[in-house]
Parts: structure tokens; C-alpha cells; sequence
């Protein structure tokens, strides 16, 4: 797997990409192969304040629920509405159409706390 | 006429086995003037039939929850090896004496003079789980375990807004059950999680480092999901108490200590026990449970009222309890558990307890060494009443550790707990319990043993097991994720193929 460099990583497997003072939050292949099949996301409401390293909501698969973290602080101007419907398109395409939330970012500087796609890439090579 | 397959292979619900009319029971006739409801209640309040109900005959009835109860598998079938779980056997004199009629038909509105006998037997357990706790003092009253967690957890909540400050955070490590975190959201307190070291033990440097002002409590579960008693335990505890913390135990895994260690002389300060696993009183959908709490002397003025009492020369109950946390359960609890964990306690003695804590470990301990040709085993701590492999080995050929817990079922098992704890990757976790014989055991390390070997001759027939049950694999995610949740009549008069 290679872990696209458009965007900053977590620790927890969250990723965000930055389009102006908008982040798109989602997560990673890895946190998708790790769960198995996700049965069920748990996400913010719209307007909801977030603060990074928080709890966003959850992911639950067969095996276990998960806490998201928040990799940014701010609010959520939009959630992804497939996955209410889908919860598998977040096993087939975490990166791309499985993204979770968009959040205003209040705090742009925070990214800098996060890894790049090559370390989170040494990341999960050494955890597995 | 087609011919078909017994109904035993398919059993239709009772609803939509009856004919109108058809009824298992005979009433004598009436021996007063019959009275016209519709005359007597108004006809608003009359209705002529219900809707689906099921009118079955007395021998229906019977045949169809008996076969049912064919479909299940139970520990008076066999092994049981649910890790986490303690699926020991419910030995049948505890049915014996909870089945006495003065303990069986025992009212809670009963007179106290009427109800000495059944405030004994609380009495008694109460003193039992103290002295094999090693704390001072119990309450019956929560349900289940779950619900004793949430009771230690308002106790401490309780004790220390009375010192004037209940703080902020529960410290919680990561091989913890998920009824932990839940249980401190609840009782108002946010959770940090703390890591455990390469052993499975909590690490005592992080703990000191993240113990302030703001922690109430650690909830710790010792010996630990791993099956390893952490030996630092004091030392916890230690530091805990310096910054006025409390230690909190989650007592599901008390079956590898009774008789040996009390957590009262390691520095914990308030547990639950569960009754249905540690003391033998029937499990899960056989009957309610048990989770007493035991506490250190600093929180009995908090437990919930009544307490017991003992006057000059009977027992009362005691309301007047100004500090205790409120009631928590209608009554004194699950009486009739109580009387059965009374009754296993009883039978088995001081020695007989701790007998069966040595033969607990000793299973699976057997188990562990027999198996470990066979399975990973990521944590090599010794370990005590449960043994936790990986599927790493089997997840490099396709087949993880759910297919072979499937697979376990065509070999006339229950399956182990599948993929907890999750800090071990695809964990299998075995406990066998003091139950079960050497013979039992072997069966079982042979059933393992023998899928290992499938995994590598033929994993394809390890992941499409089972093969040998009434319903062939069934789909998890589907059902997880597009659950169907109500039952709907078949349509009259169609013939539905069976």
C-alpha cells in the first residue's frame, strides 16, 4: 500500500488533507485492514466542535468499536452521507470516497504535529 | 404431497404453528352465574380474539421448546471455552438448596421476623466475599457485573466529593474490557488509556507520569485479559494512593485468585465479583447474575441502602444510610443467586475454593503448553486462568482465528473468544475453567491441533466451516449491517416450500 502524499497523518490512523482552511478527515488503509468489515460510523453533527486528538466519533466492525481522533481542531461544515448507507465503501476506498468529515480548520498550524505519508508509511510498517 | 425434511430441521415459531381454537389447558365449569362482559365491562373493553396468538396444543408447547433447546450447546454438553467468561459448570446442588421452599418462595415485602432464614444467607455471602476478598465490607445489590462496575465507580465518585473535589479522569490500561470506558463515561468521568509493557503489565513509569490531581481512579483488571497476574500490583497501587487515587478492580477474573491472593492486602480499594463466573451460578441467558461489590472500610458509608444488621439476636435491615449513593437495584439483589454462589462457597470450603483456583490455572496452563507447537503466542508472561494465542501463523495461509473457531464447532465444541483482547492481533482466548477433565482437555487440544493441520493441508474447508451444523456459515457483516429486526407472518393460505 502506498499512502498518498496530498495529505498529514496520525498516529491513530486518521488522515486529513487541506484545501484552504477546509481538512478532510478520513482513515487509513490501515486502520480499515486492521478492523475488518465495518458494519457501522459514528460521526459528528454538522457545527460540531472538534478538537485534535479528540474523539470525533467511532467505527464500529464485526470485530470491535473504535474511536476516531480528531487530527484537527475545528468545526465540521460537512459529513460524508454514503457511509450511513455504505459503511463497506469505508473497506473499499478509505482514502478516496469513504472520507468521513470536512472541519474548519481553527487551528491551521496543528498539521504540523502530524506525519507525512513516508513516515506514516515506516509507521505502520513498524507496528505490524 | 411433497415430502419434507422433519420439522426438526426447521422449526416454524409457535405463532405460525397453531389452528384456531386449539388449546392445552382444561377449565372447570363455571360454579357462579355466568356474566355477559360485554353487559358488565361496556364493549369497548371487550375483545373477541388476539391477533396471533398461538393456540397449540399442551404436547406443541413442549415439543417445540424442546427442540429448541436440542439446537443449543451448553456446558452440560461440553467444554465451553469462552475466554473472559469463566463458563464453569453450575453444580446441581446449588438448584438443590435454592429450590427449598422457604428460599424459593421467599417475598421481599415478606415481615423481617418471617425473612431471618434468607437475611442469613446475605449475611453469610456477604462475609464470605469480604474474607476472600480481603476487604470490609459487600453489597449484594447490583445486578450483574457491569452493573457492580458502575456502582465501585459512583462509590468512589461518592468519597471523594465528600473530600471535596470527585476529579475528572479514570485511568484505564489498554488490555481493559470494553465495559471499563463505558462505566466511567457514565459515572461523569472522562478515560485515559495507559499502555501495557511488552509483559502485559501495566507500566510503572507512564503510570507515575500520568497520575495528577485530576485521576480518581485506576480501574485495573488483575490478573489481566492476557491471563497475567500483574505482580506490580502494589506498586500500582502505591502510586495511586500518593496523589489520593483510588484503585478500583474489575473482578471478572477473580476465579484465578480465590484462596490464593486477596486484592484487599494488594491495595485495592473497592472490586465487583461476578457471581456467575467465579461462583459457579448459572451465565448469560440462563439466569440473572450477580455483581456484588467489596470495599475498603473508607467507602461503607456509601454503599446503597439497606445494609444489614445485626441486632441482640435477629437481623434487620438498615435504611438510615445518610452518605450511601442511593439504591441501586429494586429489593437486595438477585436473591436467588445469592443463594446458589452461598451454596458453591459452602460445599467446596476454604480448600475446596482454592483447589479449584489451582486447577483452573493448571487447564489452562496444559492447554497453553500443548498448544504452543501449534499457535502464536505474542505474550509469553506465565500466565494463569486463560491463554491468549494469535492467528499469525494461520492468518499467513488465509484463515483467521474466526474460521477457526467455526471450524471448532464441527468438532462439538463452542468456540473460544474470537479477537479479544484487541491488543492481540487475531486472538484466540481460551479458558477452560476447573471443570473440565483431562480428558476433556486432550479432546479438545486434539480438535486444535487437528485444524492447524487442515489450516495447512486444506485452509478452504477451515474457512467455509462450519459443515456439520443445522445452519451453514452464516453472514455476519450482512447481518451487522443490514440487520433484519422484526418478525413478519408468512402470508395465509401459501404453502411455503420448506
Amino acid at each position: 500500500m502506498t499512502y498518498p502524499d496530498d495529505r498529514r497523518y496520525t498516529k491513530e490512523h486518521e488522515w486529513v488533507r487541506v484545501e484552504g482552511d477546509i481538512g478532510t478527515v478520513g482513515i487509513t488503509d490501515h486502520a480499515q485492514h486492521e478492523l475488518g468489515d465495518i458494519v457501522y460510523v459514528d460521526t459528528p453533527k454538522i457545527g460540531a466542535r472538534v478538537d485534535q486528538g479528540k474523539s470525533l466519533g467511532s467505527v464500529e466492525s464485526v470485530k470491535a468499536v473504535s474511536e476516531i481522533y480528531s487530527p484537527v481542531s475545528g468545526e465540521v461544515t460537512e459529513v460524508n452521507g454514503i457511509l450511513a448507507q455504505s459503511p463497506e465503501k469505508l473497506n473499499q476506498d478509505p482514502h478516496g470516497a469513504a472520507w468521513l468529515v470536512k472541519i474548519r480548520l481553527s487551528a491551521a498550524a496543528e498539521i504540523t504535529n502530524l506525519m507525512s505519508a513516508a513516515d506514516y508509511q515506516s509507521y505502520v510498517g513498524a507496528e505490524s | 404431497m411433497k415430502v419434507r425434511s422433519h420439522i426438526t430441521q426447521n422449526e416454524a415459531l409457535l405463532f405460525e404453528m397453531g389452528s384456531p381454537g386449539k388449546v392445552g389447558y382444561q377449565l372447570p365449569s363455571l360454579d357462579v352465574p355466568a356474566v355477559d362482559a360485554v353487559a358488565a365491562l361496556g364493549r369497548e373493553n371487550v375483545r373477541a380474539e388476539i391477533e396471533g396468538f398461538p393456540e397449540v396444543s399442551e404436547v406443541e408447547a413442549i415439543r417445540h421448546f424442546t427442540r429448541l433447546s436440542t439446537w443449543n450447546y451448553a456446558i452440560d454438553l461440553g467444554l465451553y471455552p469462552l475466554g473472559s467468561c469463566t463458563m464453569k459448570y453450575n453444580p446441581r446442588v446449588n438448584e438443590l438448596v435454592a429450590r427449598l421452599d422457604g428460599l424459593a418462595w421467599a417475598h421481599p415485602y415478606q415481615p423481617e421476623a418471617l425473612a431471618q432464614g434468607a437475611m442469613e444467607v446475605m449475611a453469610r455471602l456477604e462475609a464470605a466475599l469480604a474474607e476472600i476478598t480481603g476487604m470490609d465490607a459487600v453489597t449484594l445489590q447490583p445486578a450483574a457485573g457491569a452493573h457492580g462496575e458502575l456502582t465501585g465507580i459512583l462509590l468512589i465518585r461518592a468519597l471523594l466529593e465528600k473530600r471535596g473535589n470527585p476529579r475528572k479522569k479514570i485511568l484505564i490500561p489498554d488490555s481493559a474490557h470494553g465495559t471499563n470506558p463505558a462505566t466511567a463515561a457514565i459515572a461523569g468521568y472522562t478515560v485515559e488509556n495507559i499502555h501495557s509493557t511488552a509483559s502485559g503489565m501495566v507500566d510503572l513509569a507512564e503510570l507515575e507520569r500520568v497520575v495528577d490531581k485530576d485521576v480518581a481512579a485506576l480501574m485495573m483488571t488483575n490478573p489481566n485479559t492476557l491471563g497475567v497476574f500483574d505482580d506490580n500490583m502494589a506498586g500500582v497501587a502505591e502510586i495511586l494512593h500518593k496523589k489520593g487515587a483510588l484503585v478500583y478492580m474489575y473482578g471478572a477474573n477473580m476465579n484465578a485468585l480465590v484462596g490464593i491472593a486477596r486484592p484487599g492486602d494488594f491495595g485495592v480499594d473497592v472490586m465487583h465479583l461476578n457471581l456467575h463466573k467465579t461462583f459457579s451460578t448459572p451465565h448469560g441467558g440462563g439466569g440473572p447474575g450477580g455483581g456484588p461489590v467489596a470495599v475498603k472500610k473508607i467507602l461503607e458509608p456509601f454503599l446503597p441502602a439497606p445494609r444489614m444488621k445485626r441486632l441482640r439476636n435477629r437481623w434487620a435491615f438498615d435504611y438510615k444510610r445518610p452518605r450511601a449513593i442511593g439504591k441501586v437495584r429494586a429489593y437486595y439483589g438477585n436473591f436467588g443467586v445469592i443463594v446458589r454462589a452461598l451454596a458453591y462457597i459452602l460445599a467446596h470450603g476454604g480448600d475446596g475454593l482454592r483447589n479449584a483456583t489451582v486447577d483452573a490455572v493448571l487447564n489452562a496452563n496444559y492447554i497453553r503448553r500443548k498448544l504452543e507447537p501449534f499457535y502464536d503466542l505474542p505474550y509469553t508472561a506465565p500466565n494463569m486462568h486463560e491463554v491468549v494465542f494469535s492467528d499469525d501463523r494461520q492468518a499467513k495461509l488465509g484463515v483467521r482465528t474466526g474460521d477457526i473457531a467455526k471450524r471448532l464447532i464441527d468438532y462439538g465444541f463452542h468456540p473460544y473468544t474470537v479477537s479479544f483482547p484487541l491488543i492481540v492481533h487475531g486472538a484466540l482466548m481460551i479458558e477452560p475453567t476447573e471443570t473440565e477433565s483431562k480428558l476433556e482437555l486432550d479432546l479438545f487440544i486434539e480438535a486444535m491441533t487437528a485444524i492447524a493441520k487442515e489450516v495447512e493441508t486444506d485452509p478452504q474447508l477451515v474457512r467455509s466451516a462450519p459443515h456439520s451444523t443445522r445452519t451453514s456459515k452464516v453472514d455476519e457483516v450482512g447481518a451487522a449491517r443490514r440487520p433484519i429486526l422484526r418478525w413478519k407472518p408468512r402470508e395465509t393460505g401459501s404453502q411455503t416450500a420448506d
